[in-house]
């Protein structure tokens, strides 16, 4: 396991996507330490009447050069909006980096990377690292529309992209599972890489099965210490309840229950 | 200047300060060393320890509140046996630092069985009896919710138990002073207290609970101020160390407890938000006995001006 620290970071760009994003790149004060892609930060959020734990966030890139962690932050709450609040040179407290990753030694040459609503933040630096280590890397995003399609040029400039939409305002019309590469072409990729809402990796996940190729999903469970000592943000797999902050976030699908 | 910082429970309970980290909010203390010195803590209370192993309630377990959190974890632990052959060895490296054994169970016989095999492990020299967990539906809370139930188990325990036997008690009593009594006259060297607060949380817009035992734990600074009122009347009521717990976020909210009455204070939720804090109340109760020219933090104890 990584080195784990509690670092204040500073902001240095904060950015709003429409409809409801943003995008924070955090400067460490001086050199950021290992990470791996799919890890997560704890963040710490303004002790309010409505937010107290810390909010899990995936890290969605890294730059070593700038010493900068970039995060891509839905505002669904009072905590993430609260986030959305920070101006730069503001003061962010982190705990990190959090959770196994994926294991990219698993990946072979040609993975395929699921992302589905804000589940692709972390597959940016996945794919980064993936492309470093000389795979052809495919990514299949599905969002509900257009809109929700977030900052395809960083995706297109590691690998290649296809997208689906629910609404049709964008790529092939539906979910992912309704894509070609997760048809006919599936045995063309060495693993599946996948987050996303629960519904579309259980999905996927049959679709792994059946074609027999390697499926890691990562998961999101509510979560209070982020480190493996509250217990609260287990998930059932078939050696009993693994807590997903530090046994996951990233699972082999063969281990869960899942049908 | 040099205060002195240490307090002595009792029975061989000494420790170099008074703050301890409350069981289940702690793991088993390596979880926290990549971000403190674990071993310059005065206690580290781990887990819930149960003689068979636990899988705990279904997920979800967990609810955040105003100012807290609701927890339905259910005791989930590997067992008394793993923890003894697998986990103990591990606290060995701890030596400045008491390490003490949550002692969970479901019926006499379980807590008299785990506390046996707790008293041969050399490196711990205290358990804190749980007689108070609201979240496991057999036993847990209700042995501590009666006098004669708690006083039970207590003398139970006491007869294979020959180190520091601290008892833990629940909030969700009518009288928690007459409970204190009842286990301090069962043998109890000190008493923990407070436990979780029964709670419920629920999400309107799907109609359903929270968490998927609909009521659990509350903690965390919402529950401080029924917290500080317990300590002071059971400290009043028992003449045995009472430890402090329940919201501590600061030195601040450490000072209060002992001044209400505790000789040491225990640190849970707030580990979770910021886990160097347990080290951070360390250091704001010395510099609060320099501020206040106080030599030694025992004479904080009960220390309240009426
Ligand atoms: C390992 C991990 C990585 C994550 N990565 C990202 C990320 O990169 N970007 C991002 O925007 N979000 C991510 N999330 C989800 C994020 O943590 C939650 O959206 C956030 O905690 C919500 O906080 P809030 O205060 O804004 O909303 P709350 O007020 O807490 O909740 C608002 C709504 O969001 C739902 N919600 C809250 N937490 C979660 C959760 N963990 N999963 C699903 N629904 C939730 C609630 O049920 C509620 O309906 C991640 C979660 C985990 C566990
Ligand atoms: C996630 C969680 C797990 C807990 N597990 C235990 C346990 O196993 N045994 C126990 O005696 N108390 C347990 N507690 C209760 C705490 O030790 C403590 O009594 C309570 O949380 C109040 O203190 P706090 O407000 O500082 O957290 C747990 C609390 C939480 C939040
Ligand atoms: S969030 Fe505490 S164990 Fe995972």
């Amino acid at each position: 396991m990584l080195k784990r620290f509690t670092t204040d970071f500073t902001v240095k760009q904060i950015e709003a996507i429409e409809p409801d994003y943003i995008l924070l790149t955090l400067k460490h004060p001086d050199n950021l330490p290992e990470i791996n892609a799919g890890q997560f930060v704890e963040v710490k959020i303004p002790d309010t009447a409505g937010t107290f734990l810390r909010r899990p966030i995936s890290v969605h890139y890294v730059d070593r050069e700038a010493n900068t962690i970039t995060l891509l932050i839905r505002t669904v709450g009072n905590g993430t909006r609260m986030l959305g609040l920070l101006k730069q040179n503001d003061t962010l407290n982190l705990v990190y980096p959090l959770g196994n990753g994926f294991d990219c030694s698993k990946a072979g040459n040609r993975p395929l990377l699921i992302g589905g609503g804000v589940g692709v933040a972390p597959l940016l630096y996945l794919g980064h690292i993936l492309k470093e280590n000389g795979s052809d890397v495919n990514y299949l995003l599905g969002a509900r529309s257009a809109d929700g399609l977030l900052r395809m040029d960083a995706y297109k400039s590691i690998g290649n992209v296809a997208v689906t939409t629910e609404d049709g305002t964008a790529g092939t019309k539906g979910f992912v599972t309704d894509h070609e590469f997760l048809k006919s072409g599936v045995n063309q990729f060495t693993s599946m890489l996948v987050c996303g809402p629960t519904p579309m990796m259980k999905a996927i996940s049959k679709v792994a099965k059946a074609s027999g190729i390697p499926c890691y999903v990562s998961l999101e469970n509510k979560m209070a210490c982020g480190i493996g000592v509250c217990l609260c943000c287990v998930t059932d797999t078939k050696k009993g309840h693994k807590c997903v902050c530090s046994e996951g976030p990233v699972f082999d699908i063969n281990d869960l229950k899942w049908e | 200047m040099g205060v002195n910082l240490s307090v002595d429970l009792g029975k061989g309970l000494k420790l170099q300060n008074p703050v301890m980290t409350a069981s289940g909010t702690f793991g088993y203390g390596y979880e926290y060393d990549d971000f403190i010195d674990v071993d310059s803590l005065g206690g580290i209370i781990v887990k819930g320890t149960t003689l068979k192993p636990r899988e705990g309630n279904a997920y979800p377990r967990l609810a955040e509140t105003p100012r807290g959190i609701i927890n339905a974890v259910g005791l989930q632990n590997k067992g008394v046996d793993y923890f003894c052959d697998n986990i103990n060895p591990k606290l060995k490296k701890y030596t400045k630092t008491q390490v003490l054994v949550n002692v969970s169970g479901s019926c006499v016989e379980d807590y008299v069985a785990t506390a046996e095999r707790i008293n041969e492990l050399d490196n711990i020299p205290a358990i804190e009896l749980n007689i108070s967990c609201p979240n496991v539906k057999e036993g847990g809370m209700g042995f501590g919710t009666s006098c004669e139930s708690a006083a039970n188990v207590v003398s139970a325990v006491r007869k294979v138990y020959k180190k520091h036997l601290m008892v833990k008690l629940t909030p969700n009593v009518t009288s928690i002073a007459d409970i204190a009594k009842a286990v301090e006259g069962a043998g109890a060297d000190s008493v923990s207290l407070i436990n979780t607060l029964l709670g419920m949380a629920i999400d309107a817009e799907r109609r359903r609970p929270v968490i998927s035992t609909v009521t659990g734990g509350l903690s965390g600074p919402a529950v401080k101020p029924v917290a500080l009122r317990m300590v002071w009347q059971v400290s009043k009521a028992v003449n045995i160390p009472v430890v402090g717990l329940g919201g501590i976020c600061s030195a601040t909210d450490a000072v209060e407890f002992l001044l209400a009455g505790a000789s040491a204070i225990q640190i849970g939720t707030a580990n979770f938000i910021d886990p160097t804090i347990s080290v951070q109340v360390v250091n704001g109760i010395q510099e609060y006995l320099v501020r206040h020219k106080i030599d030694s933090v025992k004479e904080l104890t009960g220390g309240l001006l009426l």
